[in-house]
């Protein structure tokens, strides 16, 4: 096997291997059968930056006899670089998926993603990601119940106007990798191609893709299957089906949750947002349903929050996760502004 | 200038007296070869040269001519002793190295003789600071014995090509090996003058071309192969890095030479040179 990259391809093939890197320890390449190469061939690609000025054209070369994968780069003023990689022979990897057969198809410029992800903390391991009509929520993923009144809860809602492509046939959820997620969206960002998602339900991989004449990418990731996404996003309440977060400030919802808070909302752009699932359990009364309407409208005024790219909130959970929530917070927790319309509407 | 205002006699008591308007002229040099923590100082009518040297199998050199500096005063022909380095390079560095353009350390360093510290008297902004160093009876630096009328093989190449590779060294290979040749007699490389490595994941080789326009000069008597220990070369990236061009010298013996030319903050030149021994003699390419 033998082949060669010129010019700016070699800073392509140079950013998807780091990009893999980011997922993998092992790198399999299949030209015609596969092998596994370890992660040297980062090396052979180390500097991006210098790769680009200095690289004319890169060749690749596959020595069955003796077991090796040279890359040659072949650099400005005459110096010529090889690299001898070992390799070993395994066998071939293939992903199961039909991605034109899924529910969901969307497309968009890598940077919405990433605008999107960067406001998740390194720390969060995984992300779910729900579709409806009209929106795509991306959220953190907590695996335990207990954690989830301790931890941080981001959400992020982006609408389909935001995206080249929208289509939504089927309202699932799935919950995947944000590593990966980020790994990969360096490198779509890099191409300057849209990058198109397809998802479907939960178990089913969501596959990320970017094409064009020269190159086809497709990152295959795999999802939470059914039964463990229904366990982790159960709000507790009486539901075993998790509703979809409401989107709209007439919501009792979210007014129940900002009475709690007695916050003005968080500074910025965002005014209110879905509350995270521990919230949708949230009691309220008719009377509260009165006063809060009137409180969301004003701020509604306030916000043309359509033209906004993405509406985000952070906030952690003051309310306990049990359905029989009151509108005290818990005592243990510290509040840093109270509310002293709480005492009459609590029941 | 407070630098001046010691008294007449003091001054009388140095045997060496130096003195730099920019200390980095001298701390950026030996920064270049601070792989340990002892230098010797030799200084002569002629300058100042500071040597370092580790495992018996490689030293480096920085040579300061006398007329880099402001003032240079000498009672006697000869004058070595031994410091620590790193703590002559802290003390060089007292007001934190800036590098902007107009900030910098004035230096004048002094000393009286035998048994005596070399005194640092350091200036910015007005701020004096008084750094006394003890000094140490001085190691005997090896005689590497490279004579240019000894030399096999060599190449002059403008550092900027070299620094890449040298960047990108493998470093779990345990040798670097330099191959230079009048000829081209192996089937994979043009091999001219070619550096490779032999790591734990594969080989790679950086291969100079003759024709290239970084290589100044190229002159080569026979086929030489030889290995070095990476972990007593790899400090000499720091010298190449402040470099503009280098030398690269081997004798019949296989011991390498590496000359580095170095335009200092104020564009006069310096030199700094590594030798190394071989850790093998290879014959043939393996």
């Amino acid at each position: 096997m033998q082949c060669v990259v010129t010019g700016g391809n070699v800073k392509v093939l140079a950013k998807a291997i780091h990009s893999l890197s980011r997922i993998g320890d092992e790198l399999y390449v299949e030209p015609c059968f596969s092998l596994c190469v370890n992660q040297s061939v980062q090396t052979v690609f180390r500097s991006v930056a210098t790769l680009e000025k200095t690289v004319e054209k890169c060749h690749i070369e596959l020595d069955e006899a003796k077991d090796r994968l040279t890359f040659t780069l072949h650099c400005k003023h005459g110096l010529l670089k090889t690299h001898n990689l070992s390799y070993q022979d395994s066998e071939s990897l293939q992903a199961v998926f039909d991605k034109d057969s899924y529910a969901n198809v969307f497309r968009a410029h890598p940077r919405l993603l990433v605008d999107t992800v960067v406001h998740f903390p390194l720390s969060v391991e995984e992300v779910t990601v729900t579709v409806s009509d009209e929106r795509m929520w991306v959220r953190n993923h907590v695996e335990d119940e207990a954690e989830r009144s301790r931890a941080m809860l981001t959400e992020l809602c982006l609408a389909s106007d935001e995206f080249d492509h929208f289509a939504v046939k089927a309202h699932h959820s799935i919950t995947f990798c944000l590593k990966e997620l980020r790994g990969l969206l360096a490198f779509a960002e890099s191409t300057g191609l849209l990058l198109s998602m397809y998802l479907d339900e939960p178990g089913s991989p969501v596959v990320l893709s970017v094409t064009d004449s020269v190159l086809e990418g497709n990152f295959v990731l795999a999802t939470l299957s059914d039964d463990h996404n229904l366990c982790k996003n159960n709000n507790k309440g009486p539901d075993a089906e998790q509703p979809p977060p409401p989107d709209d400030f007439m919501n009792d919802d979210i007014d129940s949750y900002l009475i709690a808070m007695d916050t003005s909302v968080a500074p910025g752009p965002s005014a209110a947002n879905p509350p995270t699932t521990s919230l949708a359990a949230a009691r309220e009364t008719p009377s509260d349903r009165h006063r809060i309407r009137r409180h969301s409208e004003e701020e509604e005024d306030g916000d043309r929050l359509p033209n906004k790219k993405f509406r985000s909130i952070f906030f952690g959970s003051v309310l306990p996760p049990s359905p029989q929530t009151s509108m005290q917070p818990v005592p243990t927790q510290e509040v840093l502004a109270s509310n002293s319309e709480d005492e009459t509407e609590a029941d | 200038m407070p630098l001046s205002t010691q008294s007449q006699g003091e001054d009388e008591q140095y045997i060496l007296v130096t003195s730099l308007d920019n200390a980095r002229n001298l701390s950026n040099l030996l920064k270049a070869i601070s792989f340990k923590d002892h230098a010797v100082f030799t200084t002569t009518p002629n300058g100042l040269k500071v040597t370092v040297e580790d495992c018996k199998c490689v030293q480096a050199n920085a040579f300061i001519q006398a007329d880099i500096f402001q003032e240079f005063t000498i009672k006697e022909d000869l004058i070595t002793f031994q410091v620590n380095l790193t703590v002559l390079l802290d003390c060089l560095n007292i007001f934190g190295g800036s590098t902007s353009a107009g900030i910098s350390t004035a230096l004048r360093m002094c000393y009286k003789g035998y048994g005596y510290p070399l005194t640092l008297f350091l200036e910015e902004g007005g701020v004096v600071t008084v750094c006394k160093i003890n000094t140490e009876e001085p190691e005997e630096p090896i005689d590497f014995d490279f004579c240019s009328s000894n030399v096999t093989n060599k190449v002059i190449l403008q550092s900027e090509s070299l620094k890449e590779a040298f960047s990108e060294l493998d470093l779990t290979s345990e040798m670097l090996q330099i191959t230079m040749s009048p000829s081209q007699p192996f089937i994979y490389h043009r091999c001219l003058f070619l550096l490779s490595t032999f790591g734990s994941s594969g080989s790679a080789h950086y291969d100079y071309s003759k024709d290239s326009d970084m290589m100044e000069l190229f002159r080569c008597k026979e086929t030489q192969t030889n290995r070095y220990k990476m972990s007593l070369l790899k400090p000499s990236t720091k010298a190449l890095t402040l470099s503009c061009k280098v030398s690269v010298r081997t004798d019949s013996r296989g011991f390498l030479s590496l000359q580095y030319l170095v335009r200092n903050d104020d564009g006069q030149i310096c030199f700094v040179e590594y030798f190394c021994c071989p850790d093998e003699e290879v014959e043939e390419d393996s």
